[in-house]
């Protein structure tokens, strides 16, 4: 468990030093299990992320039966796909963009986000910035992340109570023929969070191709 | 608590930075508070302790240290405060007493972190909990300013908005962060016009759906008089408003339906 491969800001050794004490303590004091403390990082680190959202999404915009079913119970029908409603995923609300209205997820007071979907937030989505800025300037901010939202009302949800909320992004254009696998490629996080879009089926090849993005 | 953790509305916090292909940890004792933190909400904490814990973090730390750092304050702060463990404890490492068989203080009221249990879900349908408000209402988010936990940010006290949607019954986190019970209410989703939030001039249209508690809304009599009295036939004066009133009342019409002249 050492810090030293860190790239990113190393944090201070004491941050390090304080976990190890914490972890140590609580394991003598039988509070927590080591093992099962690895089984919840690995479930974050590989199965939980926003490719569960993004079948979510895809199952959506091929099936309008599943569709109607996510709108009435969000949690029962991520279920349905095999991602288990587990911590700040149990209360679900689907929020749908439409030519009127681009939906955007925050949580000023301080980072819900819903985890059975997307997995664990991205830094920038916990940053004050982010969470002062959303309810204040959205048009202003989704411009920042390249989001044109024209005359449509964006509407920002902020998530306060154990609601949580995520975005069915509408399905980009000329794209009615392709599978669920392939829409689902499409479907970024950001696009679910509402600072994005998803990509298009030429963008999506370019990448596929390696070409830079 | 008004503090610095309300952080809707503010200015000059600095750009929004993104990372490309961003890992899901940064570093390694990030993935242990994080698990931590998951496997002791399943023993010895609430939510809303968890929430208020980190609110009452000293401001400047708050906005300078990271997210898991934040976590890794609160955790020792509630482990003290219930009594787990004590700080000499923490700073060892090392246990000088077991951990008594329950935690005190406001982890003791029984409920542990329901969030995260099948009985949350049971309570968010529980009928027998009587709703005040409905989709449709007029209402206006109170005026308070309590010094303990809340989850009514500051930009929407005073604030007028229309409910959306109903969410079911939900522990209140304004008693539960303080071991005073769950106090089971309805919770709302409330529309609140940006032009209402933040005045005249906004780029574009824009609204916050924000989840009010119950206890935190009251009926926009304003409102509710007025469109009642656009209804009769013969028109009479709205209710008596002050001076300074916000209370200048809209039509009641859901503002996703509402269409900009241009």
């Amino acid at each position: 468990m050492s810090d030293e491969h860190s790239h990113h800001d190393a944090p201070p050794s004491e941050v390090t030093q304080r976990v190890k004490a914490l972890e140590q303590l609580l394991v003598e004091k039988g509070l927590i299990n080591p093992q099962a403390l690895d089984e919840l990082v690995e479930t974050y680190e590989r199965r939980i992320g926003p490719r569960n959202g993004a079948r979510v999404v895809a199952r959506a915009w091929v099936d309008p039966e599943y569709r109607k079913r996510l709108s009435q119970n969000a949690a029962k029908a991520i279920e349905e796909l095999g991602f288990p409603p587990g911590p700040q995923g149990e209360h679900m609300m689907v929020v749908e963009n439409t030519p009127r209205v681009h939906n955007l997820v925050v949580c000023t007071l301080c980072s819900c986000y819903p985890w059975s979907v997307l997995g664990l937030p991205p830094v920038w989505y916990k940053s004050p910035a982010y969470r002062a800025r959303a309810v204040i300037d959205p048009g202003g901010l989704l411009k920042e992340f390249g989001v044109e939202t024209g005359d449509k009302e964006v509407r920002v949800w902020d998530s306060s109570s154990e609601m949580r909320y995520f975005v069915l992004p509408e399905q980009p254009a000329a794209t009615q023929g392709l599978g669920e696998d392939e829409l689902a490629e499409l479907v970024t996080r950001d696009s679910m969070i509402g600072t994005g879009l998803p990509k298009s089926p030429a963008a999506r090849g370019r990448e596929a191709a390696g070409v830079a993005r | 608590m008004n503090s610095v953790h309300d952080l809707g509305g503010m200015h000059g916090l600095g750009p929004v930075i993104r990372e490309l292909d961003e890992p899901v940890f940064h570093a390694d004792w990030e993935k242990r508070v994080f698990a931590i933190n998951l496997a002791l909400a399943r023993r010895v904490r609430n939510i809303d302790a968890f929430r208020h814990a980190i609110e009452r973090m000293p401001p400047a730390g708050y906005l300078s240290v990271s997210y898991y750092e934040k976590w890794l304050y609160a955790m020792e702060t509630l482990l003290v405060e219930s009594g787990l463990a004590s700080r000499q404890e923490l700073a060892n490492g090392h246990a000088s007493s077991p951990a008594p068989k329950q935690a005190t203080g406001s982890l003791s009221d029984g409920d542990r972190d329901d969030s995260f249990d099948p009985a949350a879900v049971k309570l968010r349908f529980d009928k027998s909990i009587k709703a005040r408000f409905k989709a449709g209402d007029r209402v206006v988010a109170r005026n308070i300013n309590p010094a303990g936990h809340t989850r009514l940010p500051r930009y929407a006290r005073g604030r007028r908005g229309v409910v959306r949607y109903d969410q079911g019954v939900f522990a209140f986190p304004d008693t539960r962060a303080h071991g005073l019970g769950a106090k089971p209410q309805h919770v709302y989703t409330v529309a609140f016009e940006g032009k209402e939030l933040w005045g005249e001039g906004r780029r574009g249209r824009t609204s916050v759906y924000l989840d009010c508690w119950e206890d935190y809304l009251e009926r926009d009599r304003a409102a509710a008089s007025n469109t009642a009295a656009s209804r009769t036939a013969a028109p009479r004066s709205a209710a008596p408003r002050t001076a300074k009133s916000r209370a200048k009342a809209r039509p009641a019409k859901p503002s996703g339906s509402k269409r900009r002249k241009r």
